[in-house]
């Protein structure tokens, strides 16, 4: 086993042509295959935010009766067992009022017009999510683009995520849900009995290209989607236009779901 | 030698065994019939290339691998569509994905599963297509 010095620069020079045909054979080999995509028209956000236009949405139920095309929609779509009208109660998005939505900024001498709302509360998907923090099994995780997601094949019923919660975004199935669905929507899944549930901004709408379902089904437009970090998104117009308050800020869980305010 | 006792311990042998060998002779050597998987639902039938998002060998032997892996990305990693090995794109989903063209969940997916005992937890969530049951389309035909 005599090597030269000539012979070893040939063999480190084979090599080195051989190791730069790597990439090539890998991109060969694997141009088809088993791959998993996203199609083209699918949603694409880095942080995505909805805007709730408080007034739009009490105008349009002060000339047309009331409104709950949102909730109704929403919960079709996802198989929310709406049937269950107790303390056991499953909602993904709501009617509530001022005080509620707002504790810490409500007072006794609130306009009249604002105290009712009705606000839409939702899941914030918030930017720092509590939930998400406390999940012992990472059921629930933030997605890349800011949705705070659950994946229920993971989930265990612990209910941690519910206390760390402080919007109440979040309800448990104490029992099977399927005897309590209104009308089945036969491409989406229904939840069993021992998981936690709550609004996913309709991530699977989004892979399909469609907004989220309740801002799809807004009589009154007030409810707006888009990526917070696009700067001529439709949502960021809005905030540098309008006056906006977010739910509990103080906590630092930092919501994406913005109210604005006008009486 | 003696057995003390040997008349009601042979008695109790015998209904031990009676009972410990009742699978065997209750079924009295007859084999259960094997599976058939069903593959003639309507949109099967309409498809011009019958073929599924893997080949059959690997679909009979690790669809379940298959479908944990088509969770994961569409959950977790917000890929929600799977390219298979031919080139064709499928939304990676068991409602909207295999149910689409295997419709029939009794003949198809039950007939593996109940032969061999399986009851997986899929349907506890998903829904299996609206299927007419044997003894609905029993009830039709009486009409």
């Amino acid at each position: 086993m005599d090597k030269d010095r000539r012979q070893f620069l040939k063999i480190t020079g084979a090599c080195a042509v051989g190791l730069s045909a790597l990439p090539l054979v890998r991109a060969v080999a694997s141009e088809r295959g088993p791959a998993y995509i996203n199609i083209p028209e699918a949603l694409q956000g880095k942080r995505w935010a909805m805007v709730v236009d408080v007034k739009k949405c009490q105008e349009y139920q002060k000339k047309n009766g009331e409104c709950s095309k949102c909730i109704e929609a929403c919960h079709y779509i996802h198989n929310v067992p709406t049937k269950i009208e107790n303390e056991e109660e499953i909602k993904w998005i709501w009617k509530d009022s001022f005080e509620h939505a707002f504790p810490g900024t409500a007072h006794e001498f609130v306009p009249e017009e604002l105290k009712e709302g009705p606000f839409i509360l939702l899941c914030n998907h918030c930017s720092n999510p509590p939930c998400v923090q406390v999940c012992p099994t990472q059921a629930t995780f933030q997605r890349a683009d800011g949705i705070v997601m659950m994946d229920h094949h993971r989930c265990i019923g612990c209910r941690y995520c519910m206390a760390g919660c402080p919007f109440g975004a979040r309800s448990f199935n104490w029992r099977d849900p399927r005897p309590y669905i209104e009308k089945l929507n036969y491409d989406y899944p229904t939840r069993r009995r021992g998981v936690v549930e709550k609004c996913t901004f309709c991530a699977e709408r989004l892979g399909e290209g469609l907004e989220p379902a309740c801002v799809e089904a807004c009589p009154a437009k007030a409810l707006i989607f888009g990526d917070l970090e696009d700067p001529v998104s439709e949502v960021r117009r809005i905030l540098k236009e309008k006056f906006t308050l977010r739910r509990k800020y103080e906590l630092g869980t930092y919501p994406n779901v913005y109210y604005i305010i006008e009486v | 030698m003696r057995i003390y006792n040997a008349k009601p311990i042979f008695i109790g042998l015998v209904i031990f065994f009676g009972f410990a060998t009742f699978p065997f002779w209750y079924n009295g050597g007859r084999a259960a019939p094997p599976p058939e998987p069903k593959l003639d639902t309507p949109v099967i039938q309409k498809l011009e290339k019958k073929e599924c998002v893997a080949s059959k060998d690997y679909m009979r032997k690790s669809h379940m691998d298959l479908l944990n892996k088509w969770r994961t990305e569409a959950v977790r990693l917000a890929n929600r569509y799977y390219v298979s090995a031919a080139g064709n794109t499928y939304p990676a989903s068991l409602q909207r994905g295999c149910m689409k063209c295997h419709s029939n969940k009794t003949e198809f997916c039950d007939q593996c599963h109940n032969y061999i005992g399986l009851t997986p937890y899929c349907w506890d969530c998903h829904i299996p297509p609206k299927q007419v049951t044997q003894t609905e389309q029993v009830a039709k035909k009486g009409e």
